[in-house]
């Protein structure tokens, strides 16, 4: 089981004529997604590696029967790129873009509320259920079909939760990787209320990050809605306050959003607070008592 | 991105902000000129990127040209420590002279995301001039916070409730909100993260000014503000900061002797707390990119190791779609290109072809310690970086 992106995704790639579009177009193909189109405006009716290219997603929509995308177009164009997806009707937007302005995602988070579209990242390495479908950047290999659900704000550190799962012999249900910008489409509490819905999650590991307090939210939910066991970690507990740590979104401004905030209440939430990123995947397995 | 004050007020003032007169040099006879023309009575203001400028004593009243010139000397090239610029402080190249002017109270004003609600929030407290953050602590309720509509900019009724909030009645609450509008309008328009006015001042005669500004803008909006980019001041910007943006490389200096480099922010930020979990202190925080490419890597050594107080380097790579042999072959050729190094380097490798990436690095010419995790790679490198490798 799984959330979100499953056998039935029929994947479109915005941006596919691009190189970083194209190499990760075909290496979800290979990893088994139905990639179904890609977009690019003023280029359809083109091929690339037998995938075809549409002008318009409504257009790679109706011709394509795609229900989901994967954007790859560069930060100025990426939030038009997000808000034709929700016009023509795609269920999941993944945008894997970073550096889009925070102006720009407000009008998305306006347009998108308009819309039933559900929108992952931007800044993000993707959603993959293992043995199923992956929409992203991520390695597919270093995964493990299984129960333990992952979400996180980074992208190589939910590489390295997945690989020390992996290592431990825990499969992953869904890897989504929520994206390390100042605002996203979706959140960690998203992500668990999907997770709870899933009967083939049987854990979570959520990998936070210094700056906002998403991961507090988080903690309240858990502590009063979530019975399964929960691994935490949070990144940038040695970060200076001011200082913008390579994520936009990771920065304590005001004395909010450090480390050891996020930490406590995830803590008192009773989720299994990791003090070492190298103790993840063990941790995880003591939690399930195996 | 971070501006100087005087260039703050330059924005603002574009918008319909009042600011008292003021000229930025950084010539002291210069500035006994301008205080002459404010009429004999000015403040000398330290122009540099941190704040609480004032206590450090980098803010000073003159009340004659003589003073103006005698303060400007003294503060011009002076090494000036805040709580926001660390123990070595900030060296001091510009002065902002300023018109001296009657203080009936001092409030604040600021406009910032507030992330959880997804909206620009203006802030507003009578208790300007004080450190905000120690007033949101205390007292929260002393703050006013009205989020406005990005799209629709501020409406009026909301800049007449954040005036209510700043305790402001007739004719200068007028003038409050008139004020709150422009900066809002600053906030929005510029891709502002941050514009505060702390303290806005009212004066006797019922004036509203801003009497200090501050403004950071969204880095990923500069592309669309050429002016905001011009204003960029590398002087304040920590010299292998500035070498490594030229390269695109994330890179944050800090106090520590342990130098690492890292792919993905994430992990950068994991394995500089490993690092101090494990008794050591970083560096540096440095994300080389998701692929770390033989380039990035290369640069990234150049800078790790041109800082005298790195002791040891920890390179930490994840290999997802770049294979972990490419990067192996990738950080030996930056070594051997930089013709060898001194320190020692510990290297920790995961992910895809990572036993021929291990055995790439035992078999290069440069005798890199190979860890096989992260728990072990922390070890070595803080028992390598206090020479007891």
């Amino acid at each position: 089981m799984a959330i979100w992106v499953n056998n039935d995704t029929r994947l479109i790639v915005q941006g596919i004529t691009g190189k970083e579009g194209q190499f990760h177009a075909l290496g979800c193909r290979d990893y088994g997604t139905k990639v179904v189109g890609g977009v690019t405006p003023g280029k359809g009716g083109t091929v690339v590696e037998g995938i075809p290219v549409f002008d318009s997603v409504a257009e790679a929509r109706e011709k394509a029967g795609a229900n989901a995308t994967m954007i790859f177009v560069p930060p100025p164009f990426a939030a038009d790129a997000i808000m034709e997806a929700a016009d023509a009707g795609i269920e999941l937007v993944v945008c894997i873009t970073e550096g889009i302005p925070v102006a720009d995602m407000l009008k998305v988070k306006t347009f998108l509320k308009e819309h039933p579209t559900r929108l992952i990242g931007p800044n993000c390495p993707g959603v993959i259920s293992p043995g199923m479908a992956k929409i992203g950047i991520m390695p597919g290999h270093i995964h493990k079909q299984g129960k333990v659900g992952v979400v996180s704000r980074s992208g190589t550190l939910t590489y390295e939760a997945v690989w020390q799962l992996s290592n431990v012999g825990l499969g992953q249900s869904t890897c989504v990787g929520i994206g390390g910008d100042p605002l996203n489409g979706t959140n960690f509490l998203d992500v668990l209320k999907a997770f709870k819905t899933d009967s083939g999650t049987e854990a979570v590991i959520m990998i936070g990050e210094i700056g906002g307090s998403a991961e507090e939210e988080a903690a309240a939910w858990i502590h009063a809605h979530f019975d399964r066991p929960v691994v935490g970690f949070i990144a940038g507990r040695t970060a200076p306050p001011g200082r913008r740590m390579g994520h936009a979104g990771a920065i304590v401004s005001g004395g909010k959003g450090t480390a050891a905030e996020k930490m406590a209440a995830m803590q008192a939430a009773g989720i299994h607070v990791c003090e070492s990123p190298a103790v993840l995947g063990a941790t995880v397995k003591q939690a399930l008592g195996r | 991105m971070k501006i100087h004050e005087y260039q703050a007020k330059e924005i603002l003032r574009r918008y319909g902000v009042t600011t008292p007169r003021g000229k930025v040099t950084d010539d002291p006879a210069e500035a006994r000129r301008i205080c002459e023309e404010f009429g004999g009575r000015c403040v000398v203001k330290a122009q540099i990127h941190a704040g609480g400028r004032g206590k450090g004593g980098g803010v000073k009243l003159a009340k004659s040209p003589a003073e103006a010139e005698d303060w400007a000397r003294k503060i011009l090239g002076m090494q000036l420590v805040t709580h926001q610029t660390g123990p070595h402080g900030q060296k001091v190249l510009k002065v902002l002279v300023e018109e001296a002017l009657d203080i009936a109270k001092e409030l604040y004003l600021a406009v910032t995301l507030d992330r959880a609600q997804g909206k620009p929030v203006i802030m507003a407290s009578a208790a300007g001039g004080m450190d905000i953050e120690e007033v949101a602590a205390k007292d929260p309720k002393a703050i006013a916070r009205v989020a406005i509509d990005p799209h629709l900019g501020i409406l009026p009724f909301q800049a007449r409730r954040v005036v209510r909030g700043l305790g402001l009645t007739g004719d200068t609450a007028n003038k409050a909100a008139k004020l709150v509008t422009a900066l809002s309008r600053a906030y929005l328009e510029m891709d502002a993260s941050l514009a505060e006015i702390n303290p806005l001042l009212v004066t006797a005669s019922g004036d509203v000014l801003a009497l200090d500004a501050k403004m950071n803008f969204d880095d990923n909006a500069l592309y669309r503000h050429s002016d905001v980019v011009a204003m960029r001041d590398l002087a304040e910007e920590n010299p292998y900061e500035v070498e490594a943006s030229k390269f695109n490389l994330n890179f944050i200096k800090l106090d520590g002797n342990v130098g690492c480099m890292v792919n993905g922010a994430g992990l950068a930020m994991a394995t500089m707390d490993i690092i101090k979990l494990y008794g050591g202190e970083p560096a540096n925080f440095l994300d080389v990119g998701g692929s770390a490419s033989q380039d990035a890597v290369k640069n990234a050594f150049r800078i790790l190791v041109s800082d005298p107080n790195t002791k040891a380097v920890l390179i930490n790579i994840f290999g997802g779609i770049a294979r972990t042999d490419r990067i192996a072959s990738g950080v030996v050729g930056a070594i051997e290109e930089l013709g060898g190094i001194k320190l020692p380097v510990v290297v920790r490798l995961e992910g895809t072809n990572v036993e021929q990436g291990r055995e790439i690095l035992r078999n290069a010419k440069f005798k890199f310690l190979v860890a096989e995790d992260m728990a072990s790679a922390a070890e070595k490198v803080v028992a390598a970086a206090k020479g007891g490798a």
